[in-house]
């Protein structure tokens, strides 16, 4: 910490006023009774719907600069919402859907608003909303056909995709296009060819992933390229001890993730690196191989009686792996079904079932429960989230808190039909939100709802 | 063109203007029950309504040009209003060094902004070489406000690319680390000069100095992540060399001698160990000195080591001990040369 004596540089600075902030109101806390503690960890559900149904119907002047981002704020709502494990009524369903296909371009895809071009970034938001909202009105409205031949478009020679036409080539367009079409069932070969190399071509020295080649390893950039790579076969191509060892150092002192190193740690990365720690979580076994180690061992290893002492900061309850030798060579199996496999290219549909199928005997690599003190008390305003105290709540940072918040509650359990013990869900255990599908980040119910829509038709 | 600042603008409103009477406004298509509404000012409600116009008849006309500059104004995120604008410069070849001027003001202001940045882009590629020098100035402007703008460093890095201008680079990379040495974009930006810059003969030429600098850095603040991973990053696909280099094993020999915790100097070591490198007996008391408890002095150092990172490093105690699995299995392979 910061003496009078010191002064610090300009990261130092601003990182010790952060530190100061957060501390603060962690010795607030822990100074109170455990009684009181408990309601101050309380999830502020009813507060948080007011807050999201109030937007979902009107916005202020001031959301005037994400006129271009309409479908966004569409989904950062009702992702929410469907997080809180409630969901809009059916008149503000039909007007959600109604709204949202008039943002439908006739060629293909989604813009910002309507008659505004269609946009990946957009189109993602857009499809993510019906899914959210689920039904065959909501999906059926969703022009395929169009899209694929929008996303065809949007290819570039890099390898990439382009936002827009005539828009900047990024990874986060590569994941948009990818994560749409492989929830909407129309990823194929031709979609998927050189996306690889132009993603791997974006992780950094440091381990995570860039936004372009050359840029600084980033946390969004990280979820979306990782993500990506998941979806299309290849993740074995990155270099995955890399990439783990960076995502996990960027959890610090204030119980956070910042998303870059030496930045300040910020709410919505609680779902991009807490979700890239997810991701890897599920990938354990392809990363043994890349650190030359073989599957079978591993299953040894990670049912090893080791994982139940506990010296950590991590708190009470965590016993969530009570794998027996016998379970050991099922798991094995399970865990090579789910795992991409580069020996089978592009039977792209089923990658994002099957990722999440099977059982996880690993250990959350991030601190659960840490972050998770750090969402509900650092960024948990009356109604919203924010990025950090002293920052206002928006709808973006609500939307990636919730998501970060059900990535810890859900980070021990052991296969996606288990509910997590109370001891992972930090406060009342009524704070439980939703699961995710981590690759898509949409609620795991409509997730399945939609793929099973999306595979018949 | 007119291209005043926005605050200087007298709102007549675009309807009673004579130039536009002939044009027919076209209201948004919200529907009847609009959801995510925006509560629209009567100027931007009006001057949209005449973009949708011009833009659905794609009129490339000086005064569309006039209205994109005003809906930009406006809302400096509309991706729409910025490619057609593109479109409307191109057909009426317009000079873009005013065009610069007109995103150099905006930028400043909207410095997070990804259209501003990707037409600035666009417009640099148009002016060629021609506009290096002010390219780079530019993102330095942006610099000394924030020193981290990721978009900023993007242009830069495509400016230097595109167009060149890499002679002084190095030096521009140091003043930002002498200023601040935590500044992680500036480490990565001498990561991108010293294995891209056609003048330094690559990473294989500069690799040598380079440990040097970050060795230097790390001495100065062993706390700092960014010269760490520069550091492990100077030896990427060649781990062999890293282990090989002896200035590596020491500077964390050196940072552990007075910081005995240190979790950087502690992953590097580990870094080193699983990668084959026999341990100094300076190093391994290093190590012991900070495992309290006896019963691990039976187990090989790598795994000792992780059991110091466990305890020091509590936040990531769970990796830790996934890394000492790793250990304990290569250890049944012969790989475990300490133990
Ligand atoms: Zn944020």
């Amino acid at each position: 910490m910061a003496t009078e004596m010191e002064r610090g540089t300009k990261t130092q600075e601003d990182q010790w006023m952060v530190q100061s902030q957060v501390f603060q109101i962690y010795d607030l806390f822990r100074r109170i009774p455990p009684n009181s503690q408990f309601a101050i960890l309380e999830l502020q559900r009813d507060k948080h719907i007011e807050y999201l149904t109030k937007g979902l119907k009107q916005l202020s002047r001031s959301f005037t600069v994400l006129d271009a981002n309409r479908p966004w704020l569409c989904y950062w709502i009702l992702h929410s919402i469907a997080l809180l494990r409630d969901s809009v009524d059916d008149k503000l369903e039909n007007d959600c859907i109604d709204f949202l296909s008039r943002c439908q371009d006739s060629k293909g895809g989604y813009g910002g608003g309507p008659d505004q071009m269609p946009h990946l970034a957009t189109t993602y938001a857009a499809v993510n909303s019906l899914i959210t909202l689920g039904g065959h009105r909501s999906l059926s409205s969703i022009n395929r056909r169009k899209l694929y031949e929008f996303f065809m478009r949007m290819k570039d020679r890099s390898g990439g995709f382009r936002m827009h036409e005539g828009g900047e080539v990024d990874v986060r367009a590569c994941y948009t296009a990818i994560s749409t079409a492989s929830v909407l069932n129309i990823l194929d070969d031709e979609l998927i060819q050189n996306v690889g190399d132009y993603i791997l071509s974006c992780q950094t020295y440091e381990g995570g992933i860039a936004g372009e080649p050359g840029s600084e390893a980033h946390g969004g950039y990280t979820f979306c390229g990782l993500a990506a790579m998941i979806l299309i076969n290849e993740v074995n191509r990155l270099d995955l001890p890399a990439l783990t060892n960076w995502v996990v150092f960027r959890q610090g002192v204030e119980c956070g993730f910042q998303g870059r190193t030496n930045k300040l740690v910020d709410g919505c990365y609680s779902f991009w690196q807490g979700g890239v720690a997810a991701l890897i979580q599920r990938l354990h076994l392809t990363v043994n191989e890349q650190m030359g180690q073989s599957n079978i061992l591993e299953c040894e290893c990670s049912t090893d009686s080791d994982y139940d002492s506990t010296n950590s900061v991590i708190s009470e309850g965590e016993q969530c792996y009570e794998g027996t030798p016998s379970h050991v060579n099922e798991t094995c199996q399970l865990q090579e079904e789910g795992q991409p496999n580069t020996s089978h290219p592009a039977d792209g549909n089923n990658v994002g079932y099957n990722f999440i199928k099977g059982h996880v005997y690993m250990r959350p690599l991030f601190d659960n429960i840490a972050l998770q003190h750090y969402i509900l008390l650092c960024s948990q305003e009356e109604g919203g989230f924010r990025d950090k105290p002293g920052k206002t709540r928006d709808y973006y940072h609500t939307c990636y808190c919730l998501s970060g918040l059900s990535v810890c509650q859900y980070s021990c359990t052991k296969d996606v039909e288990s509910p997590p013990l109370p001891g992972d869900v930090l406060g009342p255990y009524s704070n439980l939100v939703e699961r995710v599908h981590p690759l898509y980040n949409v609620v795991l119910d409509r997730y399945y709802e939609a793929h099973e829509f999306f595979t018949r038709s | 063109m007119d291209r005043e600042a926005p605050d200087q603008r007298p709102p007549i409103p675009i309807s009673k203007r004579t130039e536009w009477a002939d044009v027919t406004p076209i209201p948004q298509d919200d529907g009847p029950n609009p959801v995510v509404a925006i509560a629209y000012t009567d100027e931007f409600r009006e001057t949209m309504d005449y973009f949708r116009a011009v833009y659905l008849a794609d009129e490339r006309s000086p005064r569309a040009l006039q209205l994109t500059t005003e809906a930009i104004h406006l809302n400096a995120g509309n991706y729409t209003v910025w490619q057609f604008r593109r479109l409307i410069l191109d057909t009426l070849c317009v000079d873009l060094h005013e065009e610069l001027d007109f995103v150099g003001l905006l930028a400043r202001d909207n410095t997070k902004n990804y259209q501003i940045w990707h037409h600035r882009r666009w417009v640099a590629e148009k002016l060629g070489t021609n506009a290096t020098s002010n390219e780079l100035q530019f993102t330095e402007e942006i610099f000394s406000e924030d020193a981290k703008n990721y978009h900023a460093w993007s242009h830069r890095q495509w400016v230097l690319q595109a167009l060149g201008g890499w002679e002084d680079e190095l030096a521009y990379c140091d003043k930002l680390l002498q200023e601040d040495i935590f500044n992680n974009s500036a480490w990565n930006q001498r990561y991108f000069v010293v294995t891209k810059s056609p003048v330094l003969g690559g990473l294989e030429a500069m690799r040598d100095s380079e440990v040097a600098y970050a060795v230097k850095a790390i001495l100065a603040k062993p706390e700092n992540e960014s010269p760490w991973r520069y550091l492990r990053g100077l030896y990427k696909d060649e781990v062999q060399s890293l282990v090989k280099d002896p200035r590596v094993a020491s500077v964390c020999l050196d940072v552990l001698m007075n910081k005995r915790d240190c979790v950087h100097a502690l992953n590097m070591v580990l870094d080193l160990l699983i990668n084959g490198y026999q341990p100094s007996k300076t190093l391994e008391n290093s190590i012991d000195a900070l495992c309290l408890d006896s019963g691990l002095s039976n187990s090989g150092l790598t795994e000792r080591v992780c059991s110091v990172l466990q305890v020091v490093d509590p936040i990531r105690a769970n990796y830790w001990k996934w890394r000492k699995s790793g250990v304990t299995v290569e250890g049944s392979n012969g790989k475990e040369l300490a133990g």
